[in-house]
């Protein structure tokens, strides 16, 4: 079975038209990391705090039901927990994540409409403070920075420095695209998000190369043309295994998000978001970038 | 037959064969009877989200920041003032939060007040007054500077337990402040929490003091020992009773040496007694000043203290230079590891107390990891379902090694003792849909070299050869990532780095090993004419 046969399609031809989009889609992120910096962006309680309420109950609560109970009355990325001893349940929900008020008193008045007939006191009610320091979050970015360098002369040596580049914009471009979407629709950036932002940093420099690596190939065993052919041509000549593979994992996290229920939604559509820009981002940012750089890399290097 | 199928297919066995047991205790309990000695015991540890675990809150006593930190300045103050040849009768804290200098004569203390108020501009300070026949003078700590260094305390704190836990283990801790003084932590399902909990909480304040040979410890109390020297104990354990001792010790109040000054803290064994003992490495001033007092006080004795308990109190043979040093004692190989790891997480800034101590549950309901597991087995079959009919046949092998991917992986993190969460799980479920990557490579490269009329195997032979450069670029940028994550984040996120990396090596394996044994032995043996693909 086959989806494509043998493709002519102007990938170079469309660069002015996908650079526009990427500009704008790389503006977005980088409103959304500044208002992450500045604070003013819907962060989890991994970064911000938040409140942790202690409530002891009558009888025993469900978990799941006491999610739902949260989520009608707009506390939705509440972390509950059980305490073993005594119906006890411990909540902590997000600085930014409250549409207003006291965390404590929307909580309490949510289960006293939602949980009728189970009496609880609340027990202690506490401010707590970020999980993710400011420690961790600078040897978190220390960790990215310094990786992207190793990237960048991995590929600079395999390939040539502009592939390196190339590579290295279209990986930053996936990040901030993650970025620009949880900002336009305002969902909470939390731990799990950088862990899908770091996932498919992965995943997109590795669809980025396996092109690259194609048209490497093809540089070296055609001279004469010039590179937009060149580069069309390798691109056209992957195309079929750059969809498939799109497909094969976006079957994955595509059911992860339609399917994986309330907790896991937000980190399966950044792995979809993800992985679909990360197929655009290989085809209409990474190679265009190298190709209008301009250079042929040295044919010695393979 | 082609080169090496036996030995590939015994690799592929192996490895099938070594997951098989890594998961044996996840998946079998009760393990049986003859399961013991060299077999894993250790489940595949699940996180706070899947099974709960720990919950402790924990209290920074601030109070003893402010005083650790006054009393450093008295000291200081005191090394400083010999060092002038400068005369005083007495320097030290009076008070939680000050200190009292008295000299002898006006004119000193005079002098003295200039230096302090330049050395010391954040400080309080209370002018000389006369005091019984003496002049005394002191320093007081402000309320804004004694809360800064209070709420400095606390985030350290908070540094400190997250080095600690991370070096005890992969896991995946929940480790935040909680009102002013008290820290959170949370650990999932450890198999010993009570050693988890003394390693958070231990202060770990190593100092090096000389033994005050001049008072006869045995008879020595607290009334009768010179003022600049302690009565410590020191513990020993007997190796075959288990009995623990308590040796009485004088020791010189002021240390020469402490733990801030060490880069380096390891377990090795004493190749003689065949007991462990924790080397420890100086930086550079550490160095300098072990050399000068080992230098100066040949023939001494030099006691190691960690919390106030002697560890032990070995004799200055001769002046040790270089920076390295050890602490025995008589610990088990599991003490010893916990100290290696408190010294190299180092000290905490006030001691830490545990005020509650409970277990949680998971995180999320019974219906929630339904729902997750049942949406990641969709797509997995997805997967499965769509790599067979395009690719028909070679979808299964590929299909084949995926499985064997999963197998592998999930061993590996077993016998790495890693934390499954349920977005841990989703990763994976994510890597799966990576995992056919390779082979769809592979397999679109055979699909063109057949378009150019090659024969089956010199088609599948070309295929893999091609994709393999491809392949091991991809996958080596990953793992450079990978690595780099692994070397310089903490916590979490060296957790991912963990999985990422096994993830990507597993990966290559199973891509160019494992699959394509199946396709030579097909061809080879099955004779097969035609590849179904």
């Amino acid at each position: 079975m086959e989806f494509i046969g043998k493709t002519h399609i102007d990938f170079m031809g469309m660069k002015k038209f996908s650079f526009a989009i990427s500009i704008v889609i790389a503006i977005l992120g980088i409103i959304g990391i500044v208002r992450i910096a500045l604070g003013t962006a819907n962060m989890g309680i991994d970064f911000s705090g938040g409140t942790a309420v202690q409530l002891k109950f009558a009888q025993p609560v469900h978990i799941d039901r006491a999610r739902e109970a949260l989520a009608k009355h707009g506390i939705h990325d509440a972390n509950l927990q059980e305490l073993k001893t005594g119906n006890k349940l411990l909540v902590k929900v997000g600085k930014t994540s409250l549409p207003q008020g006291n965390a404590a008193d929307l909580i309490q008045t949510a289960f006293q409409k939602e949980l009728t007939g189970n009496t609880f006191v609340v027990e202690s009610s506490t401010e707590i403070g970020p999980a993710i320091g400011d420690k961790l979050r600078k040897d978190t970015l220390v960790a990215v920075a310094i990786s992207m360098i190793g990237i960048l002369i991995y590929i600079a040596w395999r390939f040539d420095f502009t592939f390196g580049v190339g590579a290295l914009v279209a990986t930053l471009h996936d990040v901030l695209a993650m970025f620009a979407v949880f900002f336009l629709l305002d969902k909470e950036v939390n731990l799990l998000f950088i862990t899908a932002v770091l996932t498919i940093a992965g995943y997109s420099l590795t669809d980025t190369v396996v092109v690259f690596d194609r048209i490497r190939e093809n540089l070296h065993k055609n001279t004469k043309d010039s590179l937009e052919t060149i580069f069309n041509f390798s691109i056209n000549e992957v195309l079929s295994r750059t969809i498939i593979t799109a497909l094969t994992t976006f079957l994955a996290a595509g059911s992860l998000y339609f399917f994986g229920g309330e907790v896991i939604h937000d980190f399966a559509l950044a792995l979809v978001v993800g992985i679909l820009v990360g197929v655009y981002s290989s085809v209409f940012v990474a190679s265009p970038i190298v190709e209008v750089w301009g250079r042929r890399p040295k044919a010695s290097k393979a | 037959m082609s080169k090496g199928l036996t030995w590939r297919f015994g690799l592929i066995l192996l490895f099938i064969f070594l997951s098989g047991i890594y998961l044996t205790p996840t998946f079998v309990s009760p393990l049986p009877s003859w399961w013991k000695g060299l077999l894993p015991k250790d489940r595949i540890n699940l996180g706070l989200d899947l099974q709960g675990g720990t919950h402790l809150v924990m209290e920074v006593e601030i109070q003893k920041a402010v005083e650790g930190a006054l009393d450093l300045i008295a000291s200081d103050l005191e090394d400083s003032l010999s060092a002038k040849t400068i005369r005083f009768k007495k320097i030290g804290r009076i008070a939680s939060d000050r200190i009292q200098l008295t000299f002898y004569d006006r004119g000193t203390a005079d002098t003295v007040q200039k230096m302090v108020k330049e050395k010391y501009p954040t400080l309080e300070l209370v002018p000389p007054y006369d005091e019984g026949g003496f002049v005394s003078m002191q320093l007081r700590m402000g309320e804004k500077e004694a809360q800064e260094r209070k709420d400095r305390a606390v985030a350290q704190a908070l540094e400190t337990i997250r080095n600690r836990i991370d070096q005890f283990g992969v896991s995946e801790p929940v480790i935040a402040r909680e009102g002013l003084t008290h820290i959170v932590v949370q650990l999932p399902g450890i198999k010993d929490p009570k050693r988890a909990i003394e390693l958070i909480g231990r202060t770990a304040r190593l100092e090096f003091k000389l033994v005050d040979e001049t008072v006869n410890p045995a008879t020595a109390t607290p009334g009768t020992i010179p003022e600049d020297s302690e009565l410590l104990m020191e513990k020993k354990t007997d190796p075959t009773t288990g009995a623990v001792t308590e040796i009485p010790l004088v020791v010189k109040k002021k240390a020469m040496i402490t733990g801030d000054l060490l880069t380096n803290a390891q377990v090795r064994i004493d190749s003689q007694f065949n007991q462990p003992y924790v080397a420890i490495e100086f930086n550079s001033t550490g160095a300098r000043l072990f050399d000068q007092v080992t230098a100066a006080n040949v023939g001494k004795r030099f006691a190691i203290v960690l919390d106030n308990n002697i560890y032990s109190a070995p004799v200055i043979r001769e002046r040790i230079s270089g920076g390295s040093a050890q602490i025995s004692g008589s610990f088990s190989e599991k003490e010893a590891a916990d100290l290696a790891i408190v010294l190299r997480a180092g000290s905490l800034p006030a001691p830490v107390k545990v005020i509650q101590n409970e277990t949680v549950g998971p995180s999320l309901g019974q219906d929630s990891i339904t729902k997750g597991l049942m949406a990641g087995l969709v797509g997995v079959a997805l997967v499965v379902v769509f790599m067979a009919i395009y690719y028909k046949l070679a979808g299964l092998v590929a299909n084949f090694g995926m499985v064997l991917n999963v197998l592998y992986l999930m061993g590996a993190l077993a016998a790495l003792g890693a934390t499954l969460t349920l977005p841990g799980i989703a990763a994976i479920v994510l890597l799966i849909g990576m995992s056919v990557d390779s082979n769809v490579l592979i397999f679109e490269r055979i699909r063109e070299e057949m378009r150019l009329g090659k024969p089956p195997k010199a088609a599948l032979d070309a295929g893999y050869d091609k994709a393999f450069l491809t392949i091991m670029d991809s996958h080596v940028t990953t793992l450079i990532t990978a690595a780099v994550l692994f070397q310089f984040g903490t916590g979490p996120v060296k957790g991912f780095a963990v999985s990422l990396s096994l993830g990507i090596i597993i990966n290559l394996f199973t891509a160019l090993v494992g699959t394509k044994s199946i396709f030579d032995f097909a061809l080879s043996r099955l004779r097969i004419k035609r590849l179904s693909i």
